[in-house]
């Protein structure tokens, strides 16, 4: 399809969002990153049965904790949608994209930078 | 197993704010089976609170460790050679922990990650419930394996009492009548009559409203 989605996403694999932890999250944030999504399989097509749903549930808790601190929940963010959706992936990668600059560069790279 | 909940990282934020170099030490007991003090829950905390102090300008240092329990001398010495590096520990134990830890290192601060709340079990993942109310004295063997100490809101020894409703107690909604269930269960199984039989009154000697107790076990102690 030769879709264009912005360059300085960094896609990180994994075999199921099942797999993605809260640490996870967290870490990226700690290590500097604007912000972090979860794409995963639209719900109820989960082949591991409930790995997208579980994904869900540690993003909001993320959310949560970054709500917490004083950071914008925003920054972080669950997607569904099927491996065929080549065109939506690039729409939610941009959309993302717009989303974070709006927020601006995260507080803990500010810091950290400063 | 001790079942504790998270306490709010408003609240361990404050514990530690004069605190440049932490040690988070987390207990593989039972706070690891309940989801909120093992090694997982250490690197969550170490991370949230590391991103907190960054956002505030007041970056921390913070070395993460597991231990085998908190509630056993031998496990606690193993942070020994370490335990004076910090500025403070905080324990993600139940609240046995933080205190072992103070009373093996009178020198150092101890600070609590988690509110401790009941003995329980997991009844669901991620929902615990009370089970046992530590009283001393077990009696559920009269109630079929059911305790009204634990799990009447009344602690009532002859319920169920006239705030029992459709099974539930009148606090509310999500609560069991206890007491419900042990008739009924005592109904179908033909043993009614088990509970219109006299037993002794119940030695609340042992219980915690003779302050802190001791369990001494002579075979065991050298």
């Amino acid at each position: 399809m030769r879709l264009s989605y912005p360059s300085n996403i960094k896609i990180i694999q994994v075999p199921c969002t099942g797999r993605v932890d809260i640490i996870h999250l967290l870490k990226a944030i700690e290590d500097g990153a604007d912000g972090v999504y979860v794409a995963g399989c639209l719900e109820g097509e989960c082949h591991y049965l409930t790995g997208n749903l579980k994904a869900r549930k540690r993003v909001n808790h993320v959310k949560k904790i970054l709500m917490d601190l004083g950071i914008e929940p925003e920054r972080v963010e669950m997607y569904n949608l099927s491996a065929g959706e080549g065109p939506r992936f690039a729409e939610i990668a941009r959309e993302m994209y717009e989303r974070i600059k709006g927020l601006g560069p995260s507080p803990v790279k500010m810091k950290n930078a400063a | 197993m001790i079942v504790a909940n998270p306490k709010p990282i408003s609240e361990i934020l404050d514990m530690i704010k004069d605190l440049k170099k932490i040690l988070i030490l987390g207990c593989k007991g039972c706070v690891t089976v309940c989801n909120v003090g093992g090694a997982k829950e250490v690197g969550i905390l170490a991370s949230t609170l590391k991103i907190a102090r960054i956002k505030g300008g007041n970056p921390v240092d913070i070395t993460e460790r597991t231990l085998e329990r908190q509630c056993d001398p031998e496990y606690i010495a193993q942070v020994k050679d370490i335990v004076h590096d910090f500025d403070g520990v905080i324990s993600m134990a139940c609240g046995v922990g933080p205190q072992f830890l103070s009373e093996a290192y009178p020198k150092q601060r101890f600070f609590p990650a988690v509110d401790t709340t009941f003995f329980g079990g997991a009844v669901q993942h991620g929902i615990w419930a009370e089970r046992c109310a530590g009283c001393g004295t077990c009696i559920i063997h009269y109630f079929d394996g059911m305790c009204p100490i634990a799990r009447c809101s009344k602690s009532l020894m002859n319920g169920p009492c006239g705030g029992s409703a459709g099974g539930k107690c009148e606090i509310s909604k999500d609560v069991d009548c206890i007491w419900d269930m042990i008739v009924r269960k005592k109904m179908e199984q033909g043993r009614l009559d088990d509970l219109v039989r006299f037993k002794p009154s119940k030695d609340w000697r042992t219980a915690r409203d003779g302050g802190p107790r001791r369990s001494i076990r002579e075979e065991l102690v050298i």
